[in-house]
């Protein structure tokens, strides 16, 4: 039930874009049309799922203070947690390398698809930003880390989806010439996210 | 010393070639700092910092890298500064860190240092990527603090923590839009920007 609530929380309320304004880069160049915008959004989730945990291991086992206690008691006092940054980074983006080359291997249609967008995704801030938050909220367990990972994934692709099937529709809209392009972007944005905010406070079990 | 490609490098960012306005880079972490002056501006400082230094480093090292793991030691260069600039935040201006959380981190991912790398250190000599540095971490900070002026000021009435707008006003009725606060009137306010900044340049206009 934890996990659930934790779930529908990461998709709705502390939606990446919405609540946190993460990956909004690759959000605003990539939402033009539909059929692309749900592959990044796939590529996205999925890389969340994958390094989420990883992450999670990294800060359990080698960075928090004492973390290092099972390899010998001498190292109890041992608090790397500085080093945090660099090494989620450094797993990012050697997982999206990984990735890459997988899916290349393994599924050439969808590599052709997503081909100029999965290298992108090693500097998409949803990943790392993930990855920090997971830090600071200390989940009891790599299950937890997972769940947040998938959730945050899946709001990131429902909020793609929702702002690149309005942009096509806008397409054929008269809106004021400085406006045009970037600037309705964002406002629309916005107007989502305060949609978004209806979900607040919403709790399961 | 500043020569007119100099002037450029610097200047440009400013306005006409603004990282966030025009470049569309580095909306992600800027916006969620704007709520309030204090931290944007921190966090402005802190991206000027990171982005000169990111700058000149991968300039000196740009001729020694090999292009298929450039990416890498850009990311690795940049992850080292970030972490530097996080330390003397965490040790000098603890209570602003702890506001600013993880988003002093996401400088790494920061569109803006992996645009401005890729795009001007990895072709121009030091002094000059020093200078499109400094630059842009300006042109970015500029519209944070625009951003958060109007935030705190319409949302909380208040500018740097103290209170601006007088008390008759609130005898008044007039009242604090807690609206500005929240998180989605950012991307509003810089949608306004956009619009009022596309309005003045008409070269940028989109069709």
């Amino acid at each position: 039930m934890e996990e659930l609530n934790l779930f529908i929380k990461s998709i709705f309320i502390d939606n990446m874009i919405f609540a946190y304004f993460l990956g909004m880069c690759s959000f605003l160049a990539v939402s033009k049309n539909v059929k692309t915008a749900f592959g990044l959004g796939i590529a996205v989730t999925f890389m969340l799922v994958v390094t989420v945990p990883i992450n999670y291991m990294l800060n359990k086992y080698v960075l928090q203070e004492g973390a290092l206690q099972w390899l010998s008691p001498a190292l109890a006092g041992v608090d790397l947690s500085f080093l945090g940054l660099i090494l989620f980074i450094a797993v990012i983006a050697s997982a999206t390398q990984l990735v890459e080359m997988a899916v290349e291997k393994f599924s050439p249609s969808l590599y052709a698809s997503l081909g100029i967008f999965l290298p992108l995704i090693a500097v998409n801030c949803a990943i790392l930003g993930a990855a920090l938050f997971m830090q600071q909220r200390d989940f009891p367990s790599a299950w937890t880390a997972t769940v947040y990972g998938a959730g945050s994934g899946i709001g990131w692709l429902l909020a793609i989806v929702g702002i690149a099937a309005i942009r096509e529709k806008i397409a054929y809209s008269d809106i004021p010439k400085p406006l045009r392009g970037v600037g309705i972007a964002f406002i629309i944005t916005g107007l989502m996210g305060i949609a978004f905010m209806s979900f607040l406070g919403i709790k399961l079990g | 010393m500043l020569s007119k490609k100099n002037k450029e490098a610097l200047f440009n960012p400013l306005s006409k070639d603004n990282p966030v306005l025009v470049q569309i880079l580095g909306i992600c972490s800027s916006l969620a700092v704007t709520a309030s002056l204090e931290p944007a501006i921190v966090m402005g400082i802190s991206v000027i910092c990171v982005l000169a230094f990111s700058n000149v480093i991968i300039s000196f090292l740009r001729k020694t890298v090999p292009t298929n793991i450039r990416i890498i030691v850009q990311l690795v260069v940049v992850a080292a500064l970030v972490i530097i600039v996080q330390q003397v935040l965490i040790a000098y201006n603890y209570d602003v860190s702890k506001k600013l959380s993880v988003f002093i981190g996401l400088i790494i991912t920061n569109c803006i240092l992996m645009g401005r790398l890729e795009a001007f250190a990895m072709h121009n000599s030091p002094w000059p990527s020093f200078l499109d540095g400094i630059g842009n971490g300006l042109g970015y900070t500029i519209i944070l603090v625009i951003v958060a002026f109007f935030r705190e000021l319409l949302g909380s009435g208040t500018l740097f923590g103290f209170h601006v707008i007088p008390q008759w006003c609130y005898d008044h009725g007039y009242m604090d839009n807690g609206l500005m606060i929240l998180p989605p009137m950012a991307l509003i306010t810089l949608g306004c920007i956009i619009w009022i900044h596309r309005a003045r340049n008409k070269d940028l206009q989109e069709n």
